[in-house]
């Protein structure tokens, strides 16, 4: 028994130190959750990691709407103590006015980026991952290749700032060494007692793949409080290949 | 800082140095004269034969029938210039800014200066001394403005220092020719009796303007202090350039890199040593046959910043074409602002747009593609979508306004609105359906509408009304008609944009 015993810790010892390696930390006793509820436990220690790369997948203006407002109620629990922020894009869509009602306080904060070429917007993700003065860089793209990801990924590990990839219509899915793959869709807001006119904002939120964490659905909402997990009448479905580790 | 200029005037400039350099004629009264249409005219007089009545512009024969001893020397082209000059440099001793106010005097900008002598009544006691020792009659003046230390120097009877701020009330007794006025306009403000600064300086601006021109306006102006006035220094303050020949001609990027950090060196030194930084640099590489290439770099802030300065010219090293090789290279700073170094020094852990990290961030990002846009928006008080944000004009520029947060905004706002086609039930009510791009979507949920209106004073058109729409997939959208119900136009509903 005790051989058995000593395994499971040299295990879950490893396991963590695979997790250091990765560029994941320990959670610290202060850190600050995102209010994400049930789909920040799919990540690792139940954090949801800054200073590393998030990955959205949107296929439509709808989910592009939808994963920029994801992104900025993000943003407003990572840029709370006057941190800047970097959206570079190749054609300018963000309404500023619009974060702050996702908590964004200062949406004058927000720096806004156009490059010309596609290339130049990797490009300038990749410095601005470098620069530690930032809190976070978010930037859309269409393509991302393994190389690319992994380059930005080591940036971060240095600098621990979070990016954030917004890709509208990939060419191609391939695997990337983001930490996770988020997908964000709109569904239908709900008001009591069939109350006229539109709810809080809803999502189908979709985590495709999480880097030693468990992808998974969830129904949440955004409402006055922050995120509000929707259980009553949608109940997060069970991933099928749940234990299988992907990226 | 506040600007303090001193005026020096040599009322006797080219004979004091003739009685220099032949002292018998000291005491004797001489003049210099010129041939003038035939006739000898006095152009210049020493201090004796003033006293006996000889003025500057006299004919030689006049003045000789009432004072037969008069010496007559011919006058020397040239000569006052030339005097001034020498003496002007020798005055840089006293402030590294002197200007030749020809034809008999001298313009300092002594500001920061007269404290090293102990004050500006040492400073312009010692400086007359020294003159006067030479043997040059001196007569010296320190006032905020050019104009009062001129008048001053020349007419002031009281005090030669004006305090600061005291401009005006220095010069109400002195005569107009105090304010370096055209003689017709001097002739015109004797003849209407204006025998002193004071009794015109208070008139209307408008009643001066016209009866005597802008330019009495623009030296009374100057010399009170309203307007600005500009010196030509003797010595040209040297520009911000640093330059590097080369013995042998240089081809490779490793050679110009080296050549770039030495003189990013040298000019980065002289630069922190002043306290400036550099906001545009241009770096001039000649080569052997003949040709200049160079390459320019800006920055969203001024820097001093070796490292920083030197990355933004690496990104720039390929372009530059050696072809034979490079034989001098020139580092030119085109334009250069102050910069305060200790106290970013003292701030550089500061997170936020102060940061200097992010502003050299941007350079980067600039410096790679010119024509990549760097915006910060700030909210404006308009209702109209379009118009309720303005591009910031620096990047530390804080909000005049409060976000708002009281009306629904779509995350993405489509640049142009898109038309569409609507089916709608009842005028003012939300529309039951709309098609967009051979699309159907039924609308499930709606609020609105929220009527804006056009502002008439900037644009003319139909008012908009919003509605946020919500279609049976959960999507939603925020769309306007355009102007009341009612025309038979078809394109009168869009689309603007779209909610998380």
């Amino acid at each position: 028994m005790d051989a058995i015993e000593d395994k499971r810790a040299i295990i879950s010892r490893l396991k963590k130190d695979m997790l250091l390696w990765q560029g994941f930390r320990p959670p610290e006793i202060h850190q600050k959750r995102m209010g994400l509820g049930p789909v920040e436990r799919a990540f690792p220690n139940g954090v949801f990691p800054t200073g590393s790369v998030h990955e959205f997948i949107s296929m439509s203006r709808e989910d592009a709407a939808a994963s920029s407002g994801f992104i900025g109620s993000l943003l407003a629990s990572l840029m709370q103590h006057g941190g800047v922020c970097l959206w570079i894009s190749t054609a300018m869509v963000l309404f500023p006015p619009s974060v702050k009602a996702f908590g964004v306080e200062q949406p004058d904060r927000i720096l806004f980026v156009r490059m010309n070429r596609e290339k130049d917007a990797l490009w300038a993700m990749e410095e601005a991952l470098k620069c530690s003065g930032i809190t976070a860089v978010i930037a859309e793209l269409h393509g991302l290749d393994f190389m690319q990801s992994r380059r930005l990924q080591l940036a971060v590990e240095k600098s621990r700032v979070t990016g954030f990839v917004l890709r509208h219509h990939p060419h191609t899915i391939d695997a990337t060494a983001c930490t996770a793959r988020w997908r964000i869709r709109p569904i239908s807001s709900h008001l009591e007692n069939g109350m006229p006119g539109m709810g809080f904002p809803r999502w189908e939120v979709e985590l495709l793949k999480v880097r030693n964490g468990n992808p998974g659905k969830w129904q949440i909402e955004w409402s006055a409080e922050g995120f509000v997990p929707i259980t009553g009448e949608a109940r997060p479905r069970v991933p099928l290949q749940r234990d299988r580790k992907i990226g | 800082m506040k600007k303090r200029f001193a005026s020096l005037w040599f009322p006797h400039l080219t004979t004091d140095w003739l009685t220099i350099r032949r002292p018998a004629l000291q005491h004797l009264p001489f003049v210099f004269a010129t041939p003038v249409y035939g006739r000898m005219v006095i152009s210049a007089a020493n201090s004796p034969a003033e006293a006996q009545g000889v003025a500057k512009g006299m004919v030689v024969a006049d003045a000789k029938a009432f004072l037969p001893s008069l010496e007559v020397v011919d006058e020397r082209p040239g000569l006052a210039g030339k005097l001034l000059k020498a003496i002007g440099y020798w005055c840089v001793r006293f402030t590294p800014v002197v200007a030749m106010d020809e034809p008999d005097g001298l313009i300092m900008d002594i500001s920061g200066c007269a404290h090293l002598w102990g004050g500006e009544c040492g400073y312009l006691k010692l400086i007359v001394t020294r003159l006067r020792e030479r043997g040059y009659d001196t007569r010296m003046a320190i006032a905020d403005t050019i104009g009062t230390a001129w008048a001053v120097a020349r007419y002031g009877k009281v005090t030669p220092i004006i305090e600061s701020g005291n401009q005006l009330e220095s010069l109400m007794p002195l005569p107009p020719s105090a304010l370096r006025l055209a003689e017709d306009t001097v002739e015109r403000l004797h003849k209407l009796g204006l025998k002193t600064i004071g009794s015109f300086a208070t008139m209307p601006r408008s009643a001066l303007r016209r009866r005597f021109g802008d330019g009495l306006l623009l030296r009374l102006g100057q010399a009170v202090g309203y307007e600005e006035e500009f010196i030509l220094p003797l010595k040209p303050i040297a520009p911000y350039e640093e330059r590097l020949p080369c013995l042998e001609p240089i081809s490779t990027d490793k050679g110009i890199e080296i050549a770039l950090q030495k003189l990013l060196d040298a000019l980065c030194k002289r630069l922190s040593g002043e306290g400036k930084g550099l906001r545009e640099a241009i770096l001039k590489c000649h080569r052997l046959d003949g040709r200049t290439e160079q390459i320019s770099i800006g920055t969203s802030r001024a820097t001093a910043n070796v490292p920083h300065i030197f990355k933004l010219f690496a990104l720039k090293v390929p372009q530059i074409e050696p072809a034979l090789g490079i034989e001098l290279f020139i580092l030119e700073a085109a334009k250069v602002e102050d910069a305060d170094p200790v106290q970013e020094a003292m701030w550089s852990r500061k997170t936020g747009l102060e940061n200097t990290e992010v502003a050299e961030l941007l350079d980067r990002l600039k410096s790679r593609d010119s024509s990549c846009e760097i915006v910060r928006y700030l909210p404006e008080e308009h209702y109209w979508p379009e118009r309720s944000i303005t591009a910031a004009s620096s990047i530390t520029e804080k909000p005049a306004s409060n976000w708002q947060l009281d009306r629904p905004r779509p995350t993405r706002l489509l640049a142009v609105p898109e038309p569409i086609t609507v089916a709608a039930p009842i005028p003012d009510y939300p529309p039951m359906l709309f098609r967009y791009k051979g699309e159907v979507y039924p609308i499930k949920k709606a609020d609105g509408p929220e009527r804006i209106e056009r502002e008439w004073w900037m644009d003319e058109g139909e008012h908009r009304d919003y509605y946020a729409v919500e279609d049976d997939k959960g999507r939603r959208y925020w769309l306007y008609r355009s102007g009341h119900y009612g025309d038979d136009r078809l394109d009168k509903w869009f689309l603007h944009g779209f909610f998380a």
